[in-house]
């Protein structure tokens, strides 16, 4: 399409060419057209009801249909999972499925399944009702059996006594004991069953209080916890007897059990009848057993049928109710035999959308086809990218930040390589970077399987961004070999070091000795340094001036960036009255001191760039004495320092002002340009009013304006020093790494080996692989990254990146599908 | 603590501020309400609340609705965020929590008695009670004939017994009774709740105070006006209004005499607050007494959130989510009887 010849495409540098249209179709090919959009994805319809609630919309009873059937979609899926069904995935050949025998199918499963579980759960009430009548005659037997046998012990002793101590009184008193008790007698009456163990204490507790103690309580946990007949659940439960004397405390304590839900069995007094309903329970139980299993198997075979199709359904339902939804966002023509849709699509799918209408309007033997139009608007179009599996999670990077404006040049194709080499300079060590390539190497290989399955919360975020990962990894490997570190060793992979010593005093520990043999080391820096005195002071020194050096450069990127955007949007006072001053301003600072370390870089001059720096400002005409690098150094540095001092007021004052007076210009020939707009589009009375309202608001102020603009100022000549500074995370992270890892190496491994003990040995291996996966690999990682983050979205996107645009989000059954679940 | 809760308070308080300003957040707006009156069936309102917070409780619902339904799957969500909020409260936060719930106890015990003494069936009764107002042995408030056993049987183990020590009489339970119980459990059930909030200090006791005195004012006026042409005396009238408000001790004094709605109307309007209620009703007319109450209680609650650091805001949110459930409660029962019309009669916007 685009692109071809010998470049590239160049996709990503600004969002896809947005256009407006307009589509009008004939209602009743309007809902298999919009499933041919669904299909192609490319189109953002525009909600032209915004002010309808929606069930006042045209298709809101389609839609309450369709929520009606996810409704018993969910119910099977209940039902299912219940089951341990899990919906097979397997991807059948589709029947074309009509909405309509959907419903009814779905009516049918759903009735026919509500009255099997009716059902069984009859059945499973019964069951479980038998169950807690089978416990209570066990259990109560229980105590019937114990109180009789200590009666019976208790008996036998009194008699024991009796015979024992035969007095004179004692028979008469017994005897009269004997005779009062009949007359007095109340009929002693008794409730058993079962009541939830939690509730237990207070059920006894209201018992007492209701009959006032005249009442005796027997309770016995039960030892496997009991379902519930009524609710389904498994509870504990205790095994009651109550006795009571007479009917008013019957009638309060069945009052009571009802309330505290206790399910109450009768019990037969005679130990007869007791086995025999004991006998009678289990058989009925066994019986019901069978049933219930039957009942099951029946269940388990409708579910099984619904679970093959139950994926095509849910897909079909999802589907039907967002072209319910989109149709309802068209409007309604006034004849009511058309819709009329206007959305955002990108420029390129315009024949796509065609083709589209065409093949619908075939398909549904429609009379009219469908019309296709582009509209002229004002309004901002969405920001479209159109990224592969390999650009979207930089792309999100960027996104997480605010979505580009419409066509503003995108950061995030700078971002797929400065992003990874601005972790790596802070994460430099390639035994690391190979851990790290090798962990997302799994994730890449396996992507096919992994991404269909659900992850984990973690899990899911690495795999999002397996290939930043592994980008991050491949340049902490070359990082790592610039640095020589592996696991903070170094290597003599190059070449031998360039150094050796002197003479045999001289030990590792010292550089002094040491004198230049070889030539200088190819690659990265010589294995000599590490261990020896001053090896911070020169690594520090070299990454310092390092990060210096890639903070300007990339600060520059960013401006020369911003020329881009107001070249692209024909803005030339952004480009002559904020570009130009802001590039002066910076490399007359910063840009010169680059340069500077530079020359002292290849010149090995021992000049203080510290004070020449400072005394730049300071004292401009002082000399510089020793600390002079290049003839006319002073004449160089007062002139920077002027241009820099212009730049600031070159910022601030004449855009404000050519703002004003553009303003003012365009105030004068506003009316034509309105009037004309209202001529040209008939048909979107609504844009133009939005025009209108949007050109109301433009009101210009122009203290707002010069406000604005002196913020802008202060910041940028502020954000100049401290994003230069900020660069130096650079060198700190890169530095608290190799520190870390030479700890971990030195105090743990090595310490261990000295120790000359396997066991030992063996510990000190395992400290430090844990400390290395979770200190250096995870948590430094992690780290570096958000530093690496802070970075672009502060200190290079804020140079030119506007980020208030929004996304474009299509109609696109391909999207609705990711989005559920 | 007093004064210096912006120091302390999100010790333990502050995530649970957080959780109950994020609720408040998902009340309903008035946008909402209109788009809800303007609903032709009940299926509608359910769709509409599908797309609120309320989308969850009520989606798998299937589609004949009652009011009820939507009214107890409403509830529910209330009780299910009070349950979150209770886990997580501490003390004192957990007591003040605790409080809020008194009321629905007190209501909850009423409607049992009242049900047992008219007949009901216990588990018919169990299900309209508010399930905030629940406790282990409510099911056997059924059992007692008179206030005494009703104490000594199920109440002592409630936190309201200590409220009963007033109305603990012999006397059987009639319906007048009853009435008079609830209204001494309430009288003292806020005085309690306002010893408590003071007790508090700081902004609480300032908010709740003020919340609280509104509520005890309007009870008192809701007393007179009902008890107007029955047997009570004046002195048990009297004996009824909370110790507390802008109306104790003088206007509670003219409240006890009052004879019919204007005289009422003529007590109260001495002060300030109150004199706007009444300005917006005419004269006789006691109907849309409530609705006035209502909404000023309302303002008053969302006036609430406009402090940090206290503890109102958690009272200010279940009474507003409660309004919230008594509109759509409206609002449904009028869709259901095809009462259209009359929609706006009891529609208190929140915001």
């Amino acid at each position: 399409m685009r692109g071809e010849g010998c470049c590239p495409t160049m996709d990503l540098m600004r969002s896809e060419e947005m256009q407006l249209v307009q589509i009008i179709i004939p209602i009743e090919s309007s809902h298999l057209t919009l499933s041919y959009l669904g299909d192609l994805g490319l189109l953002q319809f525009k909600d032209l009801n915004a002010d309808k609630s929606p069930f006042q919309r045209t298709y809101a009873t389609q839609i309450k249909r369709c929520g009606e059937m996810a409704r018993k979609l969910r119910y099977l899926k209940e039902q299912m999972v219940k089951a341990g069904i899990a919906p097979s995935s397997l991807p059948q050949a589709p029947p074309k499925l009509d909405l309509d025998d959907l419903e009814i199918t779905l009516g049918e499963m759903e009735a026919e399944l509500i009255e099997v579980n009716a059902n069984s759960e009859k059945l499973q009430r019964t069951y479980n009702e038998l169950l807690e009548y089978n416990h209570v005659l066990q259990k109560a037997g229980e105590f019937f059996h114990t109180a009789q046998r200590s009666a019976v012990a208790q008996q036998r002793e009194s008699e024991g006594q009796q015979s024992a101590e035969s007095s004179l009184e004692s028979p008469l008193l017994h005897e009269q004991e004997m005779s009062t008790d009949p007359s007095k007698q109340v009929k002693v009456g008794f409730i058993s069953g079962l009541v939830p163990k939690e509730k237990a204490m207070a059920f006894e507790r209201i018992l007492f209080r209701a009959t006032r103690g005249n009442m005796f309580l027997r309770q016995e946990p039960v030892d496997t916890p009991v379902t519930d007949p009524v609710s389904g659940e498994k509870v504990a439960k205790n095994v009651f007897v109550v006795f009571f004397s007479g009917e008013r405390a019957k009638t309060k304590i069945l009052k009571i059990c009802e309330a505290f839900g206790a399910n109450r069995y009768p019990f037969p007094e005679e130990f007869g009848k007791q086995l025999q309903a004991l006998e009678e329970v289990s058989g009925r139980t066994k019986e019901l057993k069978t049933t219930i299993d039957l009942g099951l198997l029946h269940r388990d075979s409708i579910l099984k049928n619904i679970a093959s199709q139950y994926e095509q359904w849910s897909y079909l339902v999802r589907k039907e109710k967002s072209i319910y939804h989109t149709l309802n966002m068209l409007s309604l023509d006034v004849t009511k035999k058309c819709l009329v849709a206007e959305g955002w699509s990108p420029v390129f799918a315009a024949n796509k959308i065609k083709d589209a209408l065409h093949r619908a309007t075939l398909d549904s033997n429609s009379q009219v086809g469908s019309i296709f139009q582009v509209l002229q608007t004002k309004e901002a179009p969405p920001t479209y990218f159109q990224t592969n599996k390999f650009t979207t999670a930089f792309q999100e990077i960027v996104d997480a930040y605010g979505v580009a404006k419409y066509r503003e040049a995108n950061p995030g194709v700078f971002t797929i390589v400065t992003f990874p080499f601005l972790f790596a300079v802070m994460f430099g060590d390639w035994g690391h970077g190979i851990c790290l390539f090798l962990c997302t190497l799994i994730l890449i290989i396996r992507e096919k399987k992994l991404s269909s399955q659900k992850l984990g919360d973690i899990m899911e975020m690495m795999f999002g961004g397996r290939y930043v990962i592994i980008m991050m990894s491949i340049f902490s490997i070359y990082t790592g070999l610039i640095y020589n570190e592996f696991f903070s060793v170094p290597f003599e992979l190059f070449g031998k070091s360039a150094y050796a010593c002197r003479d045999s005093s001289c030990s590792d520990a010292t550089t002094a000795g040491l004198i230049k043999v070889r030539r200088t080391y190819p690659f990265g820096v010589d294995p000599e340094w590490h261990g020896s005195r001053s090896e911070l002071p020169f690594l520090n020194s070299l990454k310092m001036k390092m990060s210096i050096l890639i903070g300007v450069a990339q600060m520059n990127l960013g401006i020369i960036l911003s020329y881009f955007n107001a070249k692209f949007f024909r803005n030339s006072i952004n480009v002559w009255y904020q570009f130009v001053p802001q590039l002066i301003f910076l490399n007359s600072l910063f840009g010169y001191l680059s340069v500077l370390i530079i020359i002292k870089w290849c010149t090995g001059s021992t000049a203080d760039l510290y004070h020449v720096m400072i005394y730049m400002f300071l004292s401009p005409t002082d000399d510089l004495g020793e600390n002079q690098l290049f003839p006319g150094q002073k004449m160089l540095q007062i002139v920077l320092l002027l241009l820099a001092l212009v730049s600031v007021p070159w910022m601030l004052i004449p855009k404000p002002l050519l703002l004003k007076k553009q303003h003012e210009q365009r105030h004068q020939g506003h009316q034509y340009t309105a009037l004309e707009s209202t001529d040209e589009s008939v048909e979107i009375e609504q844009a133009s009013h939005e025009n209108n309202s949007h050109g109301h608001g433009e009101e210009f102020e122009f203290s707002e304006v010069f406000v604005h603009q002196l913020i802008h100022t202060i910041e940028f000549v502020l954000g100049a020093v401290s994003n230069t500074a900020s660069y130096l995370r650079l060198w700190a992270l890169s530095l608290a790494h190799s520190e870390l890892s030479a700890v971990f190496y030195e105090k743990v491994l090595l310490l261990a080996w000295g120790f000359n003990n396997v066991v030992i040995l063996i510990v000190g291996i395992i400290v430090f692989v844990f400390a290395t996966i979770g200190v250096l690999l995870v948590m430094e990682t992690l780290s570096a990254f958000l530093h690496a983050l802070r970075l672009h979205w502060v200190e290079f996107q804020n140079k030119f990146y506007e980020g208030d645009g929004y996304k474009f989000a299509p109609f696109s059954f391909a999207l609705i599908s990711e989005e559920e679940e | 603590m007093y004064g210096f809760e912006a120091l302390t308070f999100n010790i333990n308080d502050g995530y649970l501020e957080a959780i109950v300003r994020g609720y408040r957040s998902g009340l309903l707006t008035a946008a909402d309400y209109n788009n809800l009156c303007q609903c032709e069936t009940l299926d509608d309102i359910k769709m509409h609340l599908t797309a609120t917070e309320y989308g969850p409780y009520l989606q798998n619902e299937p589609s004949p609705l009652h009011t009820t339904t939507i009214v107890e799957k409403c509830t529910l969500k209330l009780v299910e965020e009070y349950k979150h909020m209770m886990c997580q409260a501490t003390e004192p936060l957990s007591k003040f929590l605790e409080y809020i719930t008194y009321g629905h106890m007190i209501d909850n015990v009423v409607l049992i008695v009242t049900g047992t003494l008219h007949e009901r069936d216990v588990h018919e009764l169990l299900e309209k009670c508010h399930p905030l107002g629940m406790f282990d042995s409510i099911a056997s408030l059924a059992v007692a004939q008179n206030m005494r056993e009703l104490y000594r049987l199920v109440l002592v183990d409630t936190p309201l017994a200590p409220y009963f020590s007033e109305c603990i009489t012999s006397e059987d339970l009639d319906d007048m009774n009853i009435e008079i119980m609830r209204n001494t459990l309430y009288k003292a059930y806020l005085e309690d709740f306002y010893k408590f909030c003071e007790k508090l200090g700081g902004a609480t006791a300032e908010i709740m105070c003020d919340l609280l005195a509104f509520e005890a004012d309007r009870r008192a006026v809701n007393i007179t006006i009902n008890s107007i042409g029955t047997e009570l005396t004046r002195d048990d009238r009297k004996k009824l209004y909370s110790n507390f408000g802008l109306l104790y001790p003088y206007g509670h004094e003219e409240l006890a005499v009052c004879e019919d709605i204007d005289q009422v109307r003529g007590a109260m309007e001495k002060y300030p607050p109150y004199q706007s209620i009444f300005a917006k009703l005419s004269y006789g007319e006691s109907q849309m007494l409530d609705k006035a109450f209502y909404e000023e209680e309302v303002k008053r609650l969302c006036l609430a959130f406009e402090q940090q650091f206290h503890y109102g805001v958690f009272f200010a949110y279940m009474r507003l989510r409660e309004q919230e459930i008594r509109n759509l409660m409206w609002i449904s029962e009028c869709v259901a009887q095809n009462q259209k019309t009359r929609v706006h009669d009891s529609v208190v916007f929140i915001f």
